[in-house]
């Protein structure tokens, strides 16, 4: 256990620092995912930074509390004193919270802001929750539209996707949702039958999927690769069985997909990931490899 | 302070025979061990549903879940692996709800403040009596119905209501037909009512009953805890009880309130539910920063710091809570004001609870602390409810919520701050006031291994999920991608340990009552200022015969 620990820590430490990244957990992981947007990257630093905040606080009251216990111990202390009150301090620990809180408000907003502040999107995708997969369609000039679902272990082979560390269990699907890197996707988001949730960790993105509503959220991932994230609302028995994968690839091989997929997806899709193994652009695996 | 404390053998009317001394009951403090009664079963159950997700859990893939379905509703081949992702469902569903409903707030409300509120502050029993009676005997009912949900149809094929505590349409109406969601809603009426009776009780006792001399400023922090606890019960319940007749009938007479085919909106729930479901969160937790204080201030041996300031920071976090609840929902597709105006409200919430946190250590500070049961589990809640509160404050950040929302972190912090805020608070008021309640005294010693027990497992059971959660690990999930496993592991392991802590627990209370150690008026010394501490232990039947004067 000890050596997967390290390990994952190692693998961890180095994410901060390669350019190539692991879309998916990994094993003991600790953190967020590594980033592949902008937003996402913001989310991290905001997380990091509210860190400096809640760490020191929650070791500053336990230091407290080591400190009254071993300082005013009965033995130590046998005759209490009867101060219940001082209204100065009371006065510090009521304002010296606000400011902490005004602290963390300013950057917080201005992340809550970005993340409702989009580029001109250029393209736009529905994505649609069912019991239980994802389908996805895209508004383009030639519709492509494709359900999403998990990929069987039955169907491995088949679909070519042996490779457990590059389509790992519970989160690989048939067809992926396939997006250029660096381009605005506007993402419609709703649901046909229950409650469902759009989530991707690495592009900071989760929007509920509500039936009767169409909820707009968008992302530009800046990095090539394999993306996964899971059905983030309860709806049901097979509520862990429908990921969504998202496939971020380069422009010339988006618009090859694109095309092909208006007639037959699966082809377009086996079209896509020779075109992405010839260009030895391989899914990025390095952290899983790691282990 | 006291008036009288002669002990009234002659003349308490308690009643002769098992049925019309606890059935019938009217007597606050006999209904107040029922409740407690109640919770300890109630958890117990709660518990063993956790137990068992947890050994789900604590491999990837479908562990046990398919043989407990073959097994209980008799399902076989693919049909248990189907039955049993939606068992799991279930099983979620039932551990929230009966821990919520009927071992937190029964401890704490009707256990706890039953016991305690009418005596400390000077009365001789609760206001209405046999609506006392009714409370508690609404319950049982109510948890029965709830059980049985789990053994009727649910969605087609399945037994049992699984969508959550939180019943969000439309999954809980078309998304399971069959009768077990009704079942359960049902047991949530009656329950609702059974609190809303509870409250309007305490209400009436503690404005109209206190003793000569006890102005509400002088009143203890648990009775002021408890006001303002009866206070978001009387106003939240009216609206979860609404949401879920709107439920009700949107299942059974085809009205549309939560459904969009018919102009209705599934969202409209989740403002009703979560109007009601914050409050309800502050509901489990008020009282037990009540009972929280007693114990710092008694085994300190010094009066609570800041006293008005406790008082008034509760009730600061009582008004708020009722104008923070879409922060729940920061991910269904809010507007931007709206997102900024429901993170500005909540994290206003944190400087009152600032202000109790540190006036908890400023009590202990200058003290003449003695480390006695109790007080190790008010030190425990101070720092867990702590590490809760202030991921609490990463929650509040709409922002940082979008990565965090329905993931285990959640899961961890509600956790942190009620499995080991409330229910630390829980066992300390158990400990503190058990020799009172019983006239016994438990073994020190095992109570101590229950705490550290418990202390350790817990933490083991909770503090990976945060790892989980940031890693983007969803909750309500019965099978996780493989990279979860560690984290997951270590997680079950803390739950089996805190499982053996409840049976020491038990082990406890039946050492306790065999070896019958004759506990005293007030085991704990000058500390134990209240008025409960001058009676006899346990209370006559009917105390404050001659009220007690408060200088």
């Amino acid at each position: 256990m000890t050596n997967k620990l390290s390990a994952g820590l190692a693998a961890l430490a180095s994410l901060g620092t390669s350019p190539a990244l692991a879309a998916q957990p990994v094993d003991w992981q600790m953190g967020f995912q590594p980033a592949a947007t902008d937003i996402m990257e913001q989310i991290r630093s905001f997380e990091n930074y509210t860190l400096w905040f809640i760490v020191p606080i929650t070791l500053f009251v336990l230091a407290l509390l080591v400190y009254a216990m071993v300082k005013f111990r009965a033995s130590a202390n046998p005759t209490p004193s009867k101060t219940s009150h001082n209204s100065l301090i009371e006065v510090i620990w009521t304002l010296g919270p606000v400011v902490i809180l005004l602290a963390l408000a300013i950057p917080s907003f201005n992340l809550l802001t970005a993340q409702y502040s989009p580029p001109e999107a250029d393209y736009t995708v529905k994505a649609t929750g069912y019991q239980w997969y994802w389908g996805y369609e895209y508004q383009t000039e030639n519709e492509v539209s494709f359900d999403s679902l998990m990929l069987q272990e039955a169907d491995r082979v088949a679909a070519g996707k042996e490779d457990v560390a590059a389509y790992p269990r519970l989160l690989a699907v048939d067809n992926e949702f396939v997006v250029p890197v660096g381009k605005t996707v506007r993402l419609l988001v709703t649901a046909a039958d229950v409650l469902h949730a759009f989530a991707m960790p690495a592009f900071g993105v989760k929007m509920d999927a509500v039936p009767g509503r169409l909820n707009e959220t968008w992302f530009k991932a800046e990095v090539e690769g394999m993306y996964y994230g899971q059905c983030s609302e309860l709806c049901g028995k097979d509520h862990a069985y429908m990921p969504i994968a998202i496939r971020v690839v380069s422009q010339e091989q988006f618009d090859a997909w694109l095309t092909a997929a208006a007639d037959d997806v699966e082809a377009a899709n086996r079209n896509l990931v020779a075109a992405i193994e010839a260009d030895a652009k391989s899914v990025d695996v390095a952290a899983n490899d790691q282990n | 302070m006291a008036g009288s404390t002669v002990a009234h053998d002659d003349h308490d009317h308690m009643p002769k025979g098992f049925v019309r001394r606890w059935m019938y009951s009217t007597n606050h403090k006999d209904i107040g061990t029922l409740y407690l009664i109640f919770a300890i079963i109630a958890g117990i159950i709660g518990g063993l549903l956790s137990v068992a997700m947890r050994m789900e859990l604590q491999e990837p893939g479908i562990q046990i879940f398919h043989g407990l379905a073959a097994m209980v509703y008799g399902f076989e081949g693919d049909a248990a692996i189907d039955g049993g992702k939606h068992m799991y469902n279930v099983f979620t569903t039932a551990h929230g709800l009966i821990m919520i409903f009927f071992m937190v707030m029964p401890a704490l409300i009707g256990g706890f403040a039953n016991w305690m509120v009418p005596i400390m502050i000077g009365a001789p029993d609760m206001a209405f009596p046999r609506m006392n009676n009714i409370s508690f005997w609404l319950l049982p009912p109510a948890f029965i119905l709830l059980l049985l949900s789990m053994f009727v149809e649910g969605p087609a094929g399945a037994y049992g209501t699984g969508g959550g505590w939180t019943i969000y349409p439309p999954l809980s109406t078309s998304g399971q037909p069959g009768p077990a969601m009704d079942f359960a809603i049902l047991s949530l009426h009656v329950a609702g009512a059974s609190s809303i009776l509870g409250a309007i009780n305490f209400i009436t006792t503690i404005f109209n009953m206190r003793a000569p001399g006890m102005t509400l400023h002088k009143m203890p922090l648990f009775a002021w805890s408890v006001l303002i606890t009866a206070f978001l019960l009387l106003l939240s319940l009216p609206v979860l009880a609404g949401g879920i007749t709107m439920l009700l009938t949107d299942r059974n007479f085809g009205t549309a309130f939560f459904a969009p085919e018919g102009g209705g909106d599934p969202i409209l729930f989740q403002h009703l539910f979560w109007f009601f479901g914050h409050p309800e969160v502050y509901i489990l937790i008020l009282p037990a920063f009540g009972i929280v204080s007693h114990i710092i201030s008694t085994f300190s041996r010094k009066p609570v710091f800041g006293y008005l300031g406790m008082a008034y920071a509760m009730v600061a976090i009582g008004a708020v809570g009722f104008i923070v609840w879409a922060h729940h929902m920061y991910t269904v597709g809010l507007s931007l004001n709206t997102q900024r105006y429901f993170v500005f409200a909540t994290m206003v919430i944190a400087v009152p609870t600032g202000v109790k946190i540190f006036s908890w250590i400023a009590t202990m500070w200058g003290g003449s602390i003695t480390f006695r049961t109790p007080m190790l589990w008010a030190i425990g809640f101070i720092f867990l409810f702590t590490v809760g509160g202030v991921t609490g404050v990463q929650l509040a950040n709409a922002g940082l919520d979008r990565a965090m929302h329905d993931t285990y972190y959640v899961v961890a912090h509600f956790h942190y701050v009620l499995s080991l805020g409330a229910v630390f608070a829980i066992f300390a008021g158990w400990y503190y006031w058990f020799p009172k309640m019983f006239g016994y005294m438990y073994s020190p010693m095992i109570a101590r291994t229950h705490f550290w027990v418990t202390f350790v497992g817990v933490n083991l059971v909770f503090f990976p999920q945060h790892f989980l959660g940031l890693a983007g690990m969803p909750r309500r999930y019965i099978d996780y991608p493989d990279a979860f496993a560690g984290w997951n592991a270590i997680s079950s392991y803390g739950s089996y340990i805190s499982g053996i802590g409840v049976l020491i627990f038990l082990w406890g209370v039946w050492e306790a009552f065999s070896k019958k150690r004759v506990a005293g008026d007030n085991p704990w010394g000058e500390g134990a200022t209240t008025l409960e501490w001058q009676l006899s232990s346990p209370p006559p039947y009917h105390q404050w015969e001659q009220l007690p004067r408060i200088k």
